[in-house]
């Protein structure tokens, strides 16, 4: 084992270590912005409600948000190691440097990016994620009935009723009617999107979030290619393609996370 | 041309240095950065003072002894140059200029702007060769190697050790250096058979002489005098995650 | 009869080297760990000649007065290193390498150096590329060549403009591997001031730690000399600026003969010189010269206007109207001897009128401007960045420059000078080129010294030493050698007069150029060995050197090399002065015919050797005859 602790302990190994868990978290950033995407449905919560308990119920998600979890330590920890080691290797800085001559902004503070991210990530986690697990949050009912072989969802109470009222009513003036519900049911979950919409008409946390998602962008914009050259991918042919895909990543994503508060708090 | 100099003074490494100011006047556009400090070496010697000591030593850009960390930059403003084929038609007349040493832990002072690079030998020492000896070897063109790789290894091997890559490096990394000579090796069919064990080693004494870790900023690139690619630091962690972790 | 011996071995031109090599004696691998070499110097010959001696087993010291040994001067040579490989099948042999050779010396090296040394240059192509240089290939994956100077086949190996660089990395590469096996110490940032003598061998040095100004002793059972040549004594060269002659001189003033200081090459195609702050002269390959044709104005009133505007008609194509055969590629003391009459005869260009045209015009219309930038590309950035004019779009003005002296320390067959256990390699010794370097011959001389020659000839002399114990650096040779060193530098520091080492530098540059220069006459000579012994006795009233001794002080550093160049200088005069004929690098204008150098064999072909009396002294002059067994003596012609 000791090749192993060799490989990730010394100074590539560690930026392997970056470059890994970095990756791993920039995937789960496109699940995560599009199971978000249910926030946008106009469908009183339903959608995102439904999909909350999804994500929180089934065992291989659990296990791969245990990973998760541990990923951001690890990429966390390894970070401020390697900003420790960094600084010690110039004790002595220079009078004058023009560093924006020869490397771009966001390619330099990643520490600092990722203190805001880690600010951001706090307040998000307690904000939604301890409130969702630990806390007494209202419930909500959501109703599934089966309609003819399709699956009609809604939070209405009233039109569950009110269908299933006019089949039973078909089938009493025409014996052989065949009543079309099959089955229904209940849902009853914990309305997060009640949640989410009640905090975003905070403007702080508003901002806070357009902040965050700001430096997210930031961070991305030189880590996703980052995360690449470390790996050893830096081809003169695929280059350009990890650039676009990356800028394009880097913007769409925390572009579309950030529409959420927006979204709420203009709703 | 007039300039105000702010030069770092530091008479050893072990008291404290400072930046000390200068005016120099009568510079002549078509000279040299070091040229310029020759001019104040004699101005200073004339009035009985210290001059700056400077290294350098061949004044065409190939040697890699001229080090100076100029108004911010090393080797000063100018793409792909040294700090001695730097002329002084780059700067604007009255200009301040700031100068200062290459600043790294690996690069300890020794007086003025001179620093002690003997860390880059060191790590050449353990594995910055072929081991072949002298007369142990066959004709010249019973190894041929492909005109791209070839020119590839000629682009990596182009670096003149001068350590502007860690001087503007933010964290005074040495990976563009390290990995311009095991990508130089890996790209050649006689660097083969100890490619595994030189880019560890390598790397490893890289690491023991205390420079920091690479972040990708790309800062070395942009400021080494020969324009060596960051595509050799790619290809070094390739080269050394494979040997550590994939390979027997 | 002279009391030089050269040691030339009997046979055959052809075997002798072969059969030096199979009846040399031996060190066996055992005592070869008990012998200690001290290399001086580690550029193409010390680097190679540190790593080769480590390899066999022999403990070495190297020394060199940069910081890294990868910085020694041979790393700017641009164009190539030639070698008969025949590769291009152009009818190229050892012979004929060995014949250029000799020729482009204007006849005045020795055969047997100039055959081993044309013997062993396809070996070094073998070892440089299993150390994995990265030399320039066809597309079919081997290895490609240029044309250079001086030759009429192609033999010259390159990597891009940067063959030097690539070459002294390889001969780091494996110095650096032997450093990490323990087998070589390495003393960077050290000068060596003197050479320490017991009993009439070399048996170690002093130097001074140029960091903290210690004086430390080393002893060694041999001494490698691997220094470089004294370009810089005319103050701008195309040498870097630490260069310097004061290792080649201490061992001179310790009883190792000099050869043919006068011989200096005037390299062709430099920058010219822009202004007196101008501190260095910057080489532009000679490889330039096969594709850019060199001009000059046929009319002095044209020498002003732009060189667009002057019509092909009033162009001078002088080295092709004068050397048909050669055209552009005639040897180097030729072409810039051609240059300086051009000037001379006021046809010069640019500002100061002391420069020539190198045209690529014709070659970007014919090769296009991609396959130019390909060849040339960084010798024309370099030229950009410094004048600040891009050649792809005016022609290159250029001008002759001090590059490189053939002269220097007196060297047998064994490469060992006139002190026994003390070696001089490379550019260092006088051996290989006669009157005149060929391109690309000086990267073949220091590899062929430095890999296969010393490595052998060095081991003929320890086989004897394998008995004397190493001494110990208290003995009182060594406690002498350090007290003139200290004395020397102590009278430096206690002078603090009122001129500057540089004034004093450029003075002499002055004086050499002008007299010692591209062109010499005994008048000049005369006047130009007074003037240096003035400059000497003033130097030593009136310079002023700044710092102490016990700390880094490039002050001090400089001055004790311009205190032996001074010295170093006076000989080179009386050398030029003693040789009444012209003859490569050596050109006396009372002795010309039209224009083109008029040896004299009957009377001058021989090697002067001079022997050191003392700095006031007149030193001795002894000679080597040349004996020319294998080729005809005959006029060099370029024709």
């Amino acid at each position: 084992m000791n090749w192993f602790i060799k490989a990730f302990t010394s100074t590539l190994g560690r930026k392997l270590v970056m470059s890994l868990t970095g990756l791993f978290l920039i995937a789960f950033l496109l699940v995560h912005a599009a199971g978000n995407l249910q926030l946008f449905h106009n469908d009183e919560g339903m959608s995102f409600n439904m999909y909350t308990v999804f994500m929180t119920g089934n065992p291989i998600i659990k296990t791969i948000s245990y990973l998760l979890y541990a990923t951001f330590v690890v990429h966390f920890l390894q970070s401020v190691i390697i900003t420790i080691q960094n600084r010690k290797s110039r004790p002595q800085g220079y009078v004058k440097n023009v560093a924006n001559a020869n490397s771009k902004w966001s390619s330099r503070n990643m520490g600092i990016l990722g203190t805001v991210i880690l600010v951001f990530l706090v307040t998000h986690m307690v904000n939604f994620w301890a409130q969702y697990h630990w806390s007494e949050i209202p419930k909500k009912t959501y109703y599934t009935i089966t309609f003819d072989g399709d699956e009609i969802h809604t939070a209405m109470k009233d039109t569950v009723q009110n269908i299933y009222t006019r089949e039973q009513s078909m089938q009493m003036q025409n014996p052989t009617y065949e009543n079309k519900v099959t089955d229904i049911k209940v849902h009853r979950v914990k309305d997060l999107y009640k949640t989410v919409e009640i905090a975003f008409k905070d403007e702080w946390l508003v901002i806070l979030y357009l902040f965050g998602m700001l430096a997210l962008s930031f961070h991305l914009l030189h880590g996703f290619q980052s995360a690449w050259q470390t790996l050893g991918v830096n081809h003169r042919k695929y280059v350009p393609i990890i650039k676009t895909v990356g800028w394009l990543y880097s913007t769409i994503i925390p572009a579309l996370f950030a529409a959420m508060p927006l979204y709420f708090y203009f709703k | 041309m007039k300039f105000q100099l702010k030069i770092w003074r530091q008479a050893n490494a072990s008291v404290a240095g400072k930046m000390v100011d200068y005016t120099i006047d009568g510079v002549n556009p078509d000279m040299s950065f070091l040229e310029m400090i020759d001019v104040l070496n004699e101005e200073l010697i004339r009035k009985n003072d210290t001059p700056v000591a400077f290294d350098h030593d061949c004044r065409e850009g190939i040697c890699g002894m001229c080090s100076m960390y100029i108004n911010g930059r090393a080797h000063g403003p100018q793409k792909a140059t040294t700090t001695c084929q730097l002329m002084m038609r780059h700067f604007t007349d009255g200009e301040t200029i700031y100068v200062e040493p290459f600043r790294a832990k690996a690069f300890p002072i020794i007086k003025d702007l001179v620093v002690d690079r003997s860390s880059f030998d060191r790590i050449q020492d353990v594995g910055g060769f072929v081991s072949v000896n002298t007369g142990q070897v066959k004709d010249a063109n019973n190894l041929p190697v492909e005109k791209e790789k070839a020119d590839m290894a000629m682009d990596a091997a182009s670096c003149i050790g001068c350590g502007a890559c860690v001087a503007a490096c933010k964290n005074a990394s040495a990976m563009l250096f390290v990995s311009a000579k095991v990508s130089q090796y890996a790209l050649l069919p006689q660097g083969q058979p100890e490619r595994k064990i030189r880019v560890q080693k390598m790397v490893a004494q890289m690491d023991a002489e205390g420079f920091g870790g690479c972040t990708n900023t790309g800062a070395c690139e942009a400021e080494c005098p020969k324009e060596i690619s960051i595509s050799n630091i790619a290809r070094m962690n390739r080269e050394y995650f494979s040997a550590g972790l994939l390979q027997d | 009869m002279s009391i030089l011996d050269s040691k030339i071995p009997e046979g055959p031109l052809e075997t002798k080297w072969e059969d030096y090599k199979s009846h040399m004696k031996l060190v066996n691998p055992a005592n070869k760990r008990k012998l200690e070499i001290i290399v001086v110097g580690t550029g193409l010959a010390g680097g190679a000649a540190a790593a080769t001696l480590a390899e066999l087993g022999y403990k070495v010291k190297t020394f060199c007065y940069q910081d890294s040994a990868r910085r020694a001067h041979s790393i700017a040579a641009q164009g190539g290193i030639n070698a008969a490989k025949n590769y291009k099948n152009d009818g190229d042999s050892v012979y004929r390498l060995f014949y250029d050779t000799i020729k482009g010396g204007d006849f005045r090296a020795r055969e047997a150096n100039v055959y081993r040394l044309a013997e062993v240059s396809a070996n070094i192509i073998d070892q440089c590329v299993a150390q994995g240089v990265p030399f320039a290939r066809e597309y079919g994956g081997l290895l490609d060549n240029r044309s250079f100077g001086g030759a009429q086949v192609s033999r010259t190996f390159y990597a891009r403009g940067q063959t030097g660089q690539q070459l002294l990395l390889g001969a780091y590469s494996a110095m650096k591997r032997q450093v990490g096996l323990g087998n070589i110490e390495e003393y960077n940032r050290h000068e060596m001031l003197e050479v320490v003598k017991i009993d009439g061998k070399a048996r170690g040095i002093i130097a001074r730690n140029m960091v903290t100004g210690e004086l430390e002793r080393h002893f060694g059972h041999a001494v490698v000399l691997a220094t470089g040549g004294y370009g810089n004594v005319f103050f701008l060269s195309t040498n870097a600026m630490g260069c310097n002659v004061t290792a080649a001189w201490k061992a001179h003033k310790s009883g190792a003969f000099f050869g043919n200081p006068c011989y200096t090459q005037i390299h062709p195609t430099c920058i010219p010189v822009s202004g007196d702050y101008q501190s260095k002269l910057t080489l532009m390959s000679e490889s330039l010269r096969n594709d850019g044709r060199v001009w000059v104005p046929k009319s002095q009133v044209d020498c002003k206007k732009r060189p667009q505007d002057i019509s092909e008609d009033d162009r001078d194509y002088y080295l092709e109207r004068k050397y048909p055969s050669f055209g552009n590629l005639a040897p180097r003391d030729i072409a810039s001897r051609a240059a300086k009459e051009a000037c001379d005869d006021g046809r010069g260009v640019g500002e100061s009128g002391l420069a020539v045209y190198l045209d690529f015009s014709d070659a970007i219309k014919r090769l296009g401007q991609a396959t130019v930038q390909a060849r040339y590309g960084n010798l024309f950035d370099m030229y950009h960045h410094i004048t600040g004019e891009n050649p792809y779009e005016t022609p290159m003005r250029i001008y002759p420059a001090v590059h490189y002296t053939m002269g220097g320390l007196w060297v047998d067959y064994n490469l060992m000078t006139t002190v026994p256990g003390l070696y001089a390699a490379g550019e260092c010794n006088f051996s290989d080129h006669g009157a005149n370097r060929l391109g690309a011959s000086a990267l073949m001389q220091g590899l062929a010294d430095g890999y296969y020659v010393l490595p052998y000839t060095i081991g003929n002399y320890l086989a004897d030493e394998i008995f004397t114990k190493a001494i110990p650096t208290d003995h009182e040779e060594f406690e002498a050698a350090e007290n003139k060193v200290r004395e020397r530098i102590e009278k430096l520091l206690a002078v603090k007069g009122n001129q500057t080492v540089d004034d004093f530098h450029k003075k002499l540059g002055r004086i050499m150029w002008d007299y010692c220069g591209m062109a010499r006459t005994a008048e000049g000579l005369d006047k130009a060995i007074v003037m240096v012994r003035e400059l000497r006795e003033e130097f030593w009233k009136d310079v002023r050197v700044t710092g102490q001794n016990n700390e880094m002080n490039p002050d001090l550093e400089k001055a004790l090399r311009v205190a032996d160049f001074i010295e170093l200088g006076e000989l080179m005069i009386l050398d030029a002065r003693n040789r009444n004929e012209s003859c490569g690098g050596h050109f006396r204008t009372e002795f010309q015919d039209e224009g083109e150098a008029k040896r004299n064999d009957e009377k001058y072909a021989y090697v002067a050797a001079w022997e050191h009396n003392g700095v006031d002294e007149q030193p001795t002059m002894h000679k080597e005859e040349l004996k020319y067994e294998n080729i005809k003596l005959q006029t060099r012609s370029y024709k």
